[in-house]
Parts: C-alpha cells; sequence; structure tokens
C-alpha cells in the first residue's frame, strides 16, 4: 500500500505532468474554477436567460421577449426600489461618520477602549432573524411596547412602528445601524492606529487644535477605510433583504413599505412561481449594482469587498 | 476652567457617550433573555416592554423547545452545527489552495486571471441568481439537501481573497529547500506551508463558520423540509403568530446566540479579526 501509493507519486507520469511547475498553479485554483462556473457564470448567464422567459414548472418555458421587463415598470416594484435606496442612503449617512467619531473617541487614551470596543462589536455575532425577532417585538404598536414607551418620554406616540412607512424606514436602519457600528468602528479603528501619533505632536506643537487636526491628520488617513465601508455599506445596502424578512416574518409587507427590490424578486419566484419575472427583476439589479462598480472603479481604482 | 479639569470634563462625556451605545449594543440581549421566560402571549398582547413583568416567569417554553411533539428545534440546531461544521472544513480546504495558488506560484500565466475572477465574485451580490442556482439546485439533485446548502458557496471569495494575501507574505525559499528534500508541490504546501499559515486558517474558521451559523437568504431558499432547516430559517418560520409559535421563538433565539457569545468572550480578538479581515491591508 504504501509503496504503490509511493510510486504512484514518484512516477513518470505525476513528475512529469502533475507536478511541473505549468500544471500545480492551474490544480491549485481548480476548485475556484469548478465553482465560479458552476455557480457563478451558469447562473448568472441563466439569470439573464429566464428574464425573457414565462416558466410554469420544468418544462413549460416560453420566451415572450420583454414583457417581463415591461411588467416591471410597476408600482411595486418602483416602491422596492426607492425603498432599497432609501435605506441604503439612511446606511452610509449613519453607518460612515458615527464610526468614525466612536472610533477617534476609542482611540484616545484612557476610555476604557478595551472594553467598548469587544462590547459594541458583540450585535454582529447574531442572525439578522434573531436581531429582527427583537426589534419586531421592541417596536411592537402596543402602548406599552419598549420602543413607544421611549417615545412616549418625550410625548410622542404610541406609533403604529411597523405599519408606517417612515416608522418602518426608522426600524430597518435601526436593526443595520445595531448589527454594523461595531464592525465598521473596528475598521476606522485599525487605520486610526496606523497614522504616526508624532504627526499629531508636531500639529500640537504648531498649535492645532483637536478639530484641525482630525480634520488635517485623522480624515486624510481615514480615505481609503472610509470608501471601503462605503462601497460594503451600498453593496448590503442593494442586496437588503433579510432585515426586511426578519422583521416582518414575510417577503411581502403590508403596502409595500419594507419591501425591498430582492424581497420583490423573491416573493415573484418562490411565493408567486414567476420565475421568469423574478429574474428580470435580478437582471435591473445586477445592472445597478454594476453601475455603482464602474462609478467605484472610475473614482477610486481597484476596491475591494468585504464579507457580507 | 483650568485645562486638566476641561481634560478630565471631556473625557468624561466621551465616556458617557460610548456608554450610551454600549448599552445600546447590549440592551437587545438583555429584553431576549428577560422574553424568553415569559409565554408567547406576552409578546403577542404587549411586545416587548421595559418592565421586565418577572412576575410571569416560565420556564414552559424551554421545555416545548425541546419536546419533538412541540417542535423541531433540535432538529435545527444539529443541522445548524453540521451544515456549519461542513462549510467551514470543506471551505478552509478550498479556499486555502486557491489563495495560496495565486498567491505563490507568480509565474503562473493566467494568475491575474483568476484573480479577476475572484473579485467579480465579490462584487455581484449572490441574491442576483439564487432562482437559477435554485433551478440548478433541484436539477442536480441537492436541492433540499445539505450539499445543496454548503456546495454553492464553499470556495468563499472573501477568503479567497484573504489566503492570496496571507500567502504573498510567505518565505518562498522554503519551497526551493522543499524541493531539494523531495517533497512534490503538494507536499510543499501541506508540511510546509500550511503550518505557517495557521493565524490566517483560524481568522478564516471563524469568518467562514460565522457566516454559516448565521446565513439566511441562501438556506431559506434551498431548504425546504422543516426537519432540515437551520436555526435562523427555522425560526423564521415561528414569526407568524400561529400556534405556540411565540412561546418557541425568543428561547429559541436566546439558545442560538447565546452560545457564540460565549465563544467570543473566550477569544475576543480572533473574532474581531476574524470578522473584520475583508478590510484593507496591504
Amino acid at each position: 500500500m504504501q509503496k504503490s501509493s509511493s510510486s504512484i507519486l514518484s512516477g513518470k507520469f505525476f513528475q512529469k505532468y502533475l507536478n511541473s511547475q505549468n500544471v500545480v498553479p492551474f490544480i491549485f485554483v481548480l476548485p475556484f474554477l469548478i465553482s465560479f462556473v458552476l455557480f457563478f457564470i451558469y447562473p448568472l448567464f441563466s439569470t439573464f436567460q429566464m428574464s425573457f422567459q414565462e416558466i410554469h414548472g420544468f418544462n413549460d418555458v416560453r420566451y415572450i421577449g420583454f414583457t417581463n421587463y415591461k411588467n416591471l415598470l410597476n408600482d411595486r416594484f418602483l416602491s422596492a426600489i426607492r425603498v432599497t435606496m432609501t435605506y441604503t442612503f439612511w446606511t452610509i449617512v449613519i453607518l460612515v461618520p458615527l464610526p468614525v467619531i466612536l472610533s477617534v473617541f476609542l482611540n484616545l487614551k484612557h476610555v476604557g477602549a478595551s472594553f467598548f470596543k469587544p462590547v459594541l462589536f458583540i450585535p454582529q455575532l447574531t442572525s439578522v432573524i434573531v436581531a429582527g425577532i427583537f426589534f419586531r417585538f421592541a417596536f411592537s404598536d402596543t402602548p406599552d411596547a419598549l420602543f413607544n414607551t421611549i417615545v412616549g418620554f418625550f410625548g410622542i406616540g404610541p406609533v403604529r412602528w411597523l405599519k408606517e412607512a417612515t416608522p418602518t424606514m426608522f426600524a430597518l436602519v435601526t436593526l443595520c445601524v445595531w448589527r454594523w457600528l461595531g464592525v465598521n468602528i473596528v475598521y476606522f479603528l485599525s487605520a486610526l492606529q496606523s497614522i504616526p501619533r508624532e504627526m499629531y505632536e508636531v500639529a500640537a506643537i504648531d498649535g492645532a487644535g483637536p478639530v484641525r487636526r482630525f480634520l488635517h491628520i485623522t480624515l486624510p488617513f481615514l480615505k481609503p477605510t472610509i470608501i471601503y465601508v462605503t462601497t460594503i455599506s451600498v453593496y448590503g445596502g442593494f442586496a437588503m433583504f433579510s432585515e426586511s424578512y426578519a422583521l416582518f416574518g414575510t417577503a411581502r409587507t403590508p403596502g409595500e413599505i419594507g419591501s425591498t427590490m430582492v424581497g420583490y424578486l423573491y416573493q415573484q419566484a418562490f411565493v408567486e412561481a414567476r420565475m421568469g419575472f423574478g429574474a428580470a427583476a435580478g437582471v435591473v439589479l445586477f445592472f445597478m449594482v454594476m453601475i455603482i462598480n464602474l462609478i467605484q472603479l472610475k473614482l477610486f481604482g481597484a476596491f475591494r469587498r468585504g464579507d457580507y | 476652567m483650568d485645562s486638566i479639569s476641561k481634560n478630565k470634563a471631556s473625557k468624561i462625556s466621551i465616556i458617557l457617550v460610548l456608554s450610551f451605545f454600549a448599552i445600546f449594543a447590549l440592551l437587545p440581549f438583555y429584553f431576549l433573555i428577560v422574553s424568553a421566560f415569559k409565554p408567547g402571549v406576552e409578546m403577542i398582547r404587549h411586545g416587548i416592554t421595559l418592565n421586565p413583568h418577572f412576575e410571569k416567569f416560565t420556564l414552559d417554553q424551554f421545555k416545548l423547545l425541546f419536546d419533538p411533539k412541540e417542535s423541531n428545534y433540535f432538529y435545527w440546531y444539529r443541522n445548524s452545527l453540521l451544515y456549519t461544521g461542513v462549510q467551514t472544513v470543506l471551505g478552509l480546504v478550498l479556499t486555502s489552495m486557491v489563495g495560496y495558488g495565486l498567491g505563490v506560484y507568480t509565474r503562473y500565466k493566467y494568475r491575474n486571471v483568476v484573480f479577476i475572477m475572484v473579485l467579480l465574485v465579490m462584487m455581484i451580490p449572490v441574491e442576483i441568481m439564487i432562482l437559477p442556482l435554485y433551478k440548478e439546485m433541484v436539477s442536480l439533485k441537492m436541492f433540499d439537501k445539505i450539499w445543496g446548502v454548503v456546495l454553492p458557496f464553499a470556495v468563499f471569495p472573501s477568503a479567497v481573497f484573504f489566503f492570496r494575501q496571507y500567502s504573498l507574505g510567505l518565505p518562498l525559499e522554503l519551497m526551493d529547500s522543499g524541493r531539494i528534500d523531495g517533497l512534490t508541490e503538494y507536499g510543499i504546501f501541506v508540511r510546509i506551508m500550511v503550518p505557517l499559515m495557521k493565524p490566517a486558517f483560524g481568522a478564516m474558521a471563524i469568518l467562514i463558520s460565522m457566516n454559516s451559523w448565521n446565513a439566511v437568504v441562501w438556506p431559506m431558499v434551498v431548504l425546504r423540509s422543516n426537519k432540515k432547516l437551520t436555526i435562523p430559517i427555522g425560526l423564521s418560520t415561528l414569526i407568524t403568530p400561529y400556534g405556540n409559535n411565540y412561546d418557541l421563538l425568543m428561547p429559541g433565539a436566546v439558545l442560538a446566540v447565546i452560545p457564540i457569545i460565549i465563544l467570543f468572550m473566550l477569544n475576543q480578538k480572533a473574532f474581531i479579526e476574524g470578522l473584520t479581515s475583508g478590510s484593507i491591508k496591504g
């Protein structure tokens, strides 16, 4: 056994081909290539193909041209685009400046950073579903529910949180901020720690106050991280679905107030069994994301994406 | 006010701001735990309330949760552990191979082409492709099966990216000495390089397993039978107030997240590094 396997390994065929400098790198990347073809190129191509079809089961497929796309111009899908964009906008407006400020605070001496950093990070450990379960019931519209109690202190409410558009958006953004604030803080904090301390000391000697030091030293150093965090927030925002699903428990939300583009795609394809139509929604989303990609590439050169 | 006390005052206000956000981060856990001990009907009537109402506490829901006649929670938990374990091991093997191959073989002709393909996969949200992927799983007979959950995302692009970056820093002279010692290229990878890449494996194990444990969209599409669901998907089937759903929801959510928090507290640094390793490096 031992002998035969070692004779294969030292065999001519092996040494000449499988262990040659031309073949080895190919074999190392082979798992990716297989996965790329099977689980990326094929489904991507298929999405385009399906978007021109009407599909009733596996063998009943008809090409219907651009009909699916024409039908996409309906109020529900336009509302889904609006919800998606609004959500993306607010998550960026909050989840970039706020963690920048908090990470600058945490980077100061003797503020307890070693305690606050992990504590602020903990929400990231939850599934969006678990987070959604909390927020669903905290945003319950009964007068004694948590958020109604809080707004009650300010003489507002009770608010029908998950039944009206603006409060629903507030709930969705709150859920997202809760889960991602700590992660973004960690990103900014590690960027801050790469700034040489002497730069601040020199600036302080030159008489620059804290605000000027922030604007002229800190911000320029944080720029690549700000771009990165903005990029992943745009992606996260455009692909958002599970936050809404977790709050409402269904892909379709009352009056479409919380339905996103991916939510619409899911609802059409898996609940209403209109696969071709859902695929068309996917293609629209694909082009929107590609446009953002191109803008990013144009503005910032190469960029990298983290994990969703 | 002299500058020392002014400094002190600003430091205290900074700590107050940070404390506010720390409370914001932690309070949901407190409320989830408190609510887990209350009957589900309380959730329907009041939602989560500021007043914990300790007088209504009961352990009945936890009994329901693990009673196979009342809920499939035990199966969900087992499935989540199984899927996460398989996904993590398979993902580590495959992504480390690919990342290493891209990082180390600098004279490989198609190196940059493959790397751009990796970036392309990272750039396009999987949500766009869930329909054809779903149909593909049905044709490959992987629908509603563990391989359907695991295989499409086994070669996790962010992990490939990370292993590639890490491999760029490996000491390439060791490859030559390995060759002289008669090791094959694969032997060099397994015997010499993998041990050197241990920190990368640690970070990626956390990243992949957390992603898998908490995944929502794809498992929801590819799994159907209730007994095969993962914890998050199982819990999401309970969000509609039907039967004893709300009795199970809160304790189910708490038990899904508590083990992770314990692991996190034992090893905070590794978790934070692993989960944020997508950021700009090198």
